[in-house]
């Protein structure tokens, strides 16, 4: 399912003296099937940007367009579950919505909203909850009893069984540790592969961005400062480290490298591997 | 959510913004006590000409504060209509089935309705204008005697600065977790009655256990700190009576002078 948004202007507390502007002239599309990396810094409108995907937000001016839906300021939106069924959002810490008495029951909450049956929503939850890593003995738990990661974790089960289309992921791994963090966002990966699915993924961490992201969007100041694919943004780091972000260690390790040797390696590698291999062959190039 | 306006400060630059606390509080206390003083629509004219020049003085937009509101305004309406059919004295004034609405009715029902709505629009003038620090330094000031025959002042004053302080958090909070419950395809505006009272369920379970581990990280910071109550605390924000304060209370005094005489 395409996702566009076209020109969206968002203020919060429209008519208010809190009247705020969050975003300013907006346009991104997002074709079926891509990995889109959403960075920019804390207040720069991504997660404003990421609530207009399932219109939990209208645009106060402009359209967004889900599938064939299209979301605009002054109509009055009925019938909105079609679209936040097949648009799932897992929100900044998402084990903050979990309220129900066993795991199983808050994992089938979702699709059962949206009109599964039981028995299909218990059978997905059993995949929901192996797809995030944990064992089906927890369905049977409370939510409560769990740890900081595992509540992320069934939280997360929780909107991969509503099975959506588009998955917007709101910083999926923040408070996690390093290898929590590895394992769900692998995870996120392989299932975007193998599912084709459309994934949105607002975050801080520029190595995930470089690494998962076909096309990346830069937030800045409530606007899509740029936009293009990792190697396009990340070969141009002056223009980040201005807005005060950073680049991937990979890109840094390569910047201070050819500083160093005085030379240029003729393109922007975003792995370890691929560094390390576009080097040696430079060395081997060089000392012949 | 965004337009709710209770226990709200709004920043601005006005002589109520200036006003001590201790003062404002005292006013809408006696305020809340002359409104049962009109009797008549004199009487009630002077309130209400009283209470508009109030709200112009905040330098809040009243199309504003009209907007926050609209939530009691209908406990107002009903008010209203509660007397409108339930007071049976006066005159008939029109008859519809077992529907009678009589003189008396329809006055005390206006009556009612607006000094309803006026003690309303003066305590939320009071949050508007006044930041919850504020007013729990006024109120806590106020009460000093009361720690004379041992009544916990002191704790009082902070309850009630920590439940003001954290409305809006809660309010962010609600909001939150409407949207992620919504996201799971929880419809909160639409649908039948019965199914709306049940999604106030995935609603308040979160928001419960936020707010007691939000009450718990407090205590816990509290005492990090160092807090011991309020025995030996001295105060960065000091309180300054001045002639505006002395002058507001003067113009009350006025109302209620006027009010005395046109009462009937």
């Amino acid at each position: 399912m395409d996702i566009s948004l076209q020109e969206v202007e968002y203020k919060y507390q429209a008519n208010t003296p809190f009247e705020r502007l969050a975003l300013v002239d907006v346009s991104i599309e997002i074709k079926a099937g891509t990995f889109l990396a959403i960075i920019g810094h804390t207040g720069s409108g991504k997660s404003t940007v990421i609530q207009h995907l399932n219109a939990l937000l209208k645009p106060t001016n402009g359209k967004v367009v889900i599938g064939d839906r299209v979301i605009t300021s002054d109509k009055k939106q009925k019938h909105l579950k079609e679209v936040r069924k097949k648009v799932g959002i897992v929100f900044q810490f998402p084990e903050h919505q979990l309220f129900e008495e066993t795991v199983e029951k808050d994992i089938c909450f979702g699709p059962m909203n949206f009109g599964v049956s039981e028995a299909e929503a218990k059978e997905r939850a059993k995949i929901a909850i192996r797809q995030v890593g944990l064992q089906e003995a927890i369905l049977q738990k409370s939510p409560f009893d769990l740890s900081g990661g595992q509540m992320r974790r069934v939280a997360i089960a929780g909107v991969l069984a509503m099975q959506p289309d588009v998955i917007v992921l709101d910083e999926p791994t923040a408070g996690l540790d390093p290898r929590g963090r590895k394992e769900i966002m692998d995870m996120f990966y392989s299932l975007h592969k193998e599912r084709n699915l459309s994934t949105i993924l607002v975050t801080h961490s520029m190595e995930d961005a470089a690494l998962y992201a076909d096309q990346i969007a830069i937030m800045h100041q409530g606007r899509v400062f740029r936009k293009g694919n990792p190697i396009e943004i990340f070969s141009e780091p002056d223009e980040l480290f201005h807005l005060g972000l950073d680049v991937p260690e990979v890109v840094r390790f390569q910047r201070m490298f050819e500083a160093e040797f005085g030379q240029s390696l003729g393109k922007t590698c975003l792995t370890i591997n691929e560094l390390s291999e576009t080097i040696m062959k430079h060395l081997q190039g060089g000392s012949k | 959510m965004d337009k709710m306006i209770f226990g709200r400060y709004i920043p601005a630059d006005s002589v109520l913004h200036r006003m001590d606390p201790r003062s404002k509080l005292v006013l809408i206390f006696l305020f809340v006590c002359v409104v049962f003083l009109a009797n008549n629509s004199l009487t009630y004219g002077t309130l209400l000409v009283y209470t508009i020049i109030m709200l112009s003085l905040s330098k809040i937009s009243i199309r504003f504060i009209m907007s926050g509101l609209k939530p009691v305004l209908w406990l107002v309406v009903f008010t209203l209509f509660l007397h409108l059919f339930l007071t049976k004295e006066g005159t008939l004034l029109f008859q519809l089935g077992w529907i009678e609405v009589y003189e008396e009715g329809v006055k005390q029902g206006l009556f009612i309705s607006l000094r309803f709505f006026l003690l309303i629009l003066m305590t939320s003038l009071l949050t508007l204008t006044t930041t919850p620090i504020e007013i729990t330094d006024g109120l806590e000031e106020l009460l000093g005697p009361l720690k004379k025959v041992k009544f916990p002042v002191h704790e009082l004053a902070l309850m009630m600065s920590i439940s003001l302080r954290f409305i809006p958090t809660l309010m962010q909070e609600t909001d939150k977790i409407m949207k992620a419950q919504s996201a799971r395809g929880v419809d909160f505006t639409g649908g039948p009655v019965k199914d709306r009272v049940k999604a106030i369920i995935p609603l308040l379970i979160p928001l419960f256990i936020s707010s007691f581990k939000r009450a718990e990280e407090l205590a816990i910071a509290m005492e990090a700190r160092g807090y011991r109550g309020g025995e030996g605390r001295t105060k960065y924000r000091q309180l300054n009576w001045g002639i505006r304060d002395t002058s507001m209370l003067l113009a009350l005094g006025l109302v209620t002078a006027l009010l005395a005489i046109l009462r009937a």
